[in-house]
């Protein structure tokens, strides 16, 4: 190593590093030369802790996994043990939890505009966009019991049926107001657009070569959602939108789009919920619960990209082998290939467009 | 000053204290007035700003000590004494020390040039202007001292980041004082202020001749006091806290009150410079009209004084609208920004303001 250069020591504990990741630089001035991303620092041994216990006991961590889209990995473990035992959900029952998803995505990718906005600088926003997201987590709160860590799907269904569906809709018509102030305040503002546009350049290439998913490769132009060929989505119509920037902006943008996207899937599962009034639950008997011996495989399309679990069984109470991908985890490699070259306030910037979340990717 | 002055020798003659005793403490009087009363609005400073970002982000602001959050500073600096002082083992400590000190005390130098009222300039000089520049510039010194000597990498970046900016906002500064320097053909801060004396009142003042220079001269006094969107030496998404990383305790409650006596200072400036300082922004002063002639000649100096801190606050105001609104700016950007657009409008508007200085009676 050249000992003319600055070896700067970004986190655990730094304010824009979304939690615990370190990042250890090399730096000319203020130029970064090269970035070696350091995880770990909050592992939690959501896999391991698995080979121990029951489905049922595991069912209520895999929340924590990821605390902004907790439904996500919820959903995703119950979708798992459902394809392995062939349980099949009523009517009802997907279009709960494709609400409660759509929300939970609106919330994730509220609080991420705030952060973002943050690590640019800009304080206000991060107070706006809580607001917003408070009145999808009094509605969770309202619904099941918990703001964050909802543990609210089990296997084979929901814990029991949704109520107050006017709250959604007023929300959707607030959020429809905000989203003109963020454009007001956000998209509009010259300082914003001087620092975004055109930063952080993700090529599709390395974007597809580096196992990016989700909004990000999204707004690298590369038309890729998981929630086209999803189950649940299977009678709903929406358009995942996709941008050419390639840049932190086009991220910012996408984001802002998926809010919309999200909610005309919520309007959407609205109608479909007063269509089918039935409420049934195919539950299975938790305690004992034994999945058939085999690999199990599925997947969703979760805030930060695709998210997918893997079980293998061997036939007894608890998984043999449980994994779990997370979309963050590959973005935090990115970060190596992004921040060469670029400053410091700039690099700040670029690590904070791709929405990490390091719980979901230390696990 | 001369009234004041006359008052103290009037009181120590009538207590049969020798003149030349006078003449030698006289100094401690607007001392300590400026450091009451500066403790004073800087403390009420921090809770305005407070108040109004809480307003701007759908939050309350302190409001839990004292009645409305009054003693919630008070409470804060009580905590900041109370702490301990932790100097790194790696750095400078005599350096280290200093820095706050330095960044402290050309604030309150700073403070007394400004003419407060017609009997209350404590330093008066016929080039005023020059001196509040170079006092105001001088905490960029204690800001790199710091930075250097803290043995703290993001310390050290924060300091190297403070030093580029004061290239950038220095130049288009100079050429806009310039103009009105040519407006009012005086580097007296007094002198500044009466030229905008007309019977026009708010109209006659140099903001409208001037406007392009008090864009420019706020743009870069937002530079200078790093404030937002230029807080570039203490971001804190980036540098965690730039230069006063490794500063605690009453270091950094100096590092804080210096901050924020600097921005009382410069609203004061920006009010003289081109919001007409003193003056009643309506051509005449109401107290002559409600009061007798001698008690209206003492409560047009609180009058005087009143305008200008209404004008001062009216200016801290705008500066903490743009914080709670704006990101921070890249520290490349704000060169080229200063540069290539503030520099270039201040020569403009040099040019603008001799051509209405010749043709223009106004000002004469």
């Amino acid at each position: 190593m050249n000992s003319t250069f600055l070896k700067l020591n970004l986190g655990p504990q730094h304010p824009s590093t979304h939690g615990v990741l370190r990042l250890i630089l090399e730096m000319q001035g203020e130029k970064i030369i090269s970035c070696e991303p350091d995880i770990g620092y909050l592992h939690r041994g959501m896999e391991k802790m698995a080979e121990k216990m029951s489905y049922i006991r595991y069912l209520p961590t895999v929340d924590r996994i990821d605390y902004l889209a907790g439904f996500f990995y919820s959903e995703l473990f119950c979708r798992t043990v459902e394809s392995a035992l062939e349980l099949d959900l009523s009517e009802r029952v997907k279009y709960i939890r494709v609400l409660l998803l759509e929300l939970n995505r609106i919330a994730s990718h509220l609080l991420w505009i705030g952060a973002f906005l943050m690590d640019l600088g800009a304080v206000s926003p991060f107070f706006y966009v809580f607001r917003e997201r408070e009145l999808i987590l009094k509605y969770f709160e309202k619904i099941t019991g918990q703001r964050m860590m909802n543990n609210y799907f089990v296997f084979g269904g929901v814990r029991h049926d949704i109520f107050d569906l006017d709250d959604v809709e007023e929300f959707l018509k607030i959020l429809q107001n905000k989203i003109q102030d963020y454009n007001k305040i956000i998209t509009d503002n010259p300082i914003f657009v001087q620092r975004t546009l055109s930063k952080g350049i993700l090529a599709p290439d390395l974007a597809v070569n580096s196992s990016i998913t989700g909004v990000n490769l999204r707004a690298s132009g590369v038309k890729l959602d998981f929630r086209e060929n999803d189950y649940l989505y299977k009678d709903i119509e929406f358009n995942p939108a996709v941008l050419n920037g390639k840049d932190s902006l086009s991220r910012y943008k996408a984001r802002i789009e998926e809010l919309q996207t999200s909610s005309e899937i919520i309007k959407q599962c609205l109608e479909k919920l007063k269509e089918h009034t039935n409420f049934r639950n195919d539950l299975v008997n938790p305690i004992n619960l034994k999945l058939p011996t085999g690999e199990f495989y599925s997947q969703i399309e979760a805030p930060r990209g695709l998210a997918s679990c893997f079980i293998k069984s061997d036939g007894g109470t608890s998984p043999y082998r449980l994994k779990w991908r997370t979309g963050s985890y590959y973005s935090v490699n990115l970060l190596r290939h992004l921040l060469k070259g670029e400053y410091l306030n700039d690099a700040i910037a670029i690590a904070g467009s791709l929405d990490i979340i390091l719980p979901e990717v230390d696990k | 000053m001369n009234y004041l002055y006359f008052l103290y020798m009037e009181f120590l003659a009538k207590h049969n204290i020798p003149q030349l005793f006078g003449d030698i403490t006289f100094f401690c009087i607007p001392i300590t007035i400026i450091f009451a009363a500066l403790l004073v609005i800087v403390l009420a400073l921090v809770l305005f700003e407070r108040k109004l970002l809480g307003w701007f982000t759908q939050r309350k602001g302190p409001n839990r000590v004292g009645f409305w959050g009054v003693l919630q500073t008070l409470a804060d600096a009580f905590k900041l004494l109370c702490k301990e002082n932790i100097t790194p083992s790696g750095a400078n400590r005599f350096l280290f020390n200093l820095a706050p000190i330095m960044m402290f005390t050309p604030a309150l130098v700073v403070l007394g040039i400004i003419p407060y009222s017609s009997e209350f300039t404590f330093i008066s000089t016929e080039t005023n202007l020059l001196l509040f520049v170079i006092f105001s510039a001088l905490p960029v010194l204690s800001i790199l001292i710091g930075g250097k000597s803290s043995d703290n990498k993001y310390a050290l970046l924060g300091a190297v980041r403070n030093i580029a900016q004061i290239l950038a906002y220095e130049l288009p500064i100079a050429f806009s004082l310039m103009s009105i320097m040519v407006l009012a053909s005086s580097m007296n801060l007094t002198g500044i202020m009466l030229a905008q004396s007309t019977k026009y009142g708010a109209l006659g003042w140099f903001w409208i001749p001037c406007f392009i220079g008090f864009v420019v001269i706020f743009i870069c006094t937002l530079a200078e006091l790093n404030r937002c969107p230029f807080d570039l030496p203490e971001a804190e998404s980036e540098l965690i806290c730039g230069y006063n990383t490794e500063y605690s305790g009453m270091r950094f409650a100096l590092f804080y009150l210096g901050e924020y006596t600097l921005l009382l200072a410069n609203a004061l400036f920006i009010s003289i410079l081109f919001l007409g300082g003193y003056l009643s922004p309506f051509g005449k002063y109401i107290s002559p009209i409600l009061f007798s002639q001698n008690v209206g000649n003492i409560v047009l100096y609180f009058e005087q004084a009143f305008w200008l801190f209404l004008k001062a606050f009216f200016v801290i105001f705008i500066v903490i609208w743009i914080r709670a609104t704006m990101p921070r700016m890249a520290s490349f950007d704000l060169l080229k920004f200063s540069w290539c657009r503030l520099l270039p409008v201040s020569i403009l508007n040099l040019f603008i303001v001799i051509i209405i200085k010749y043709f223009g009676g106004l000002y004469a």
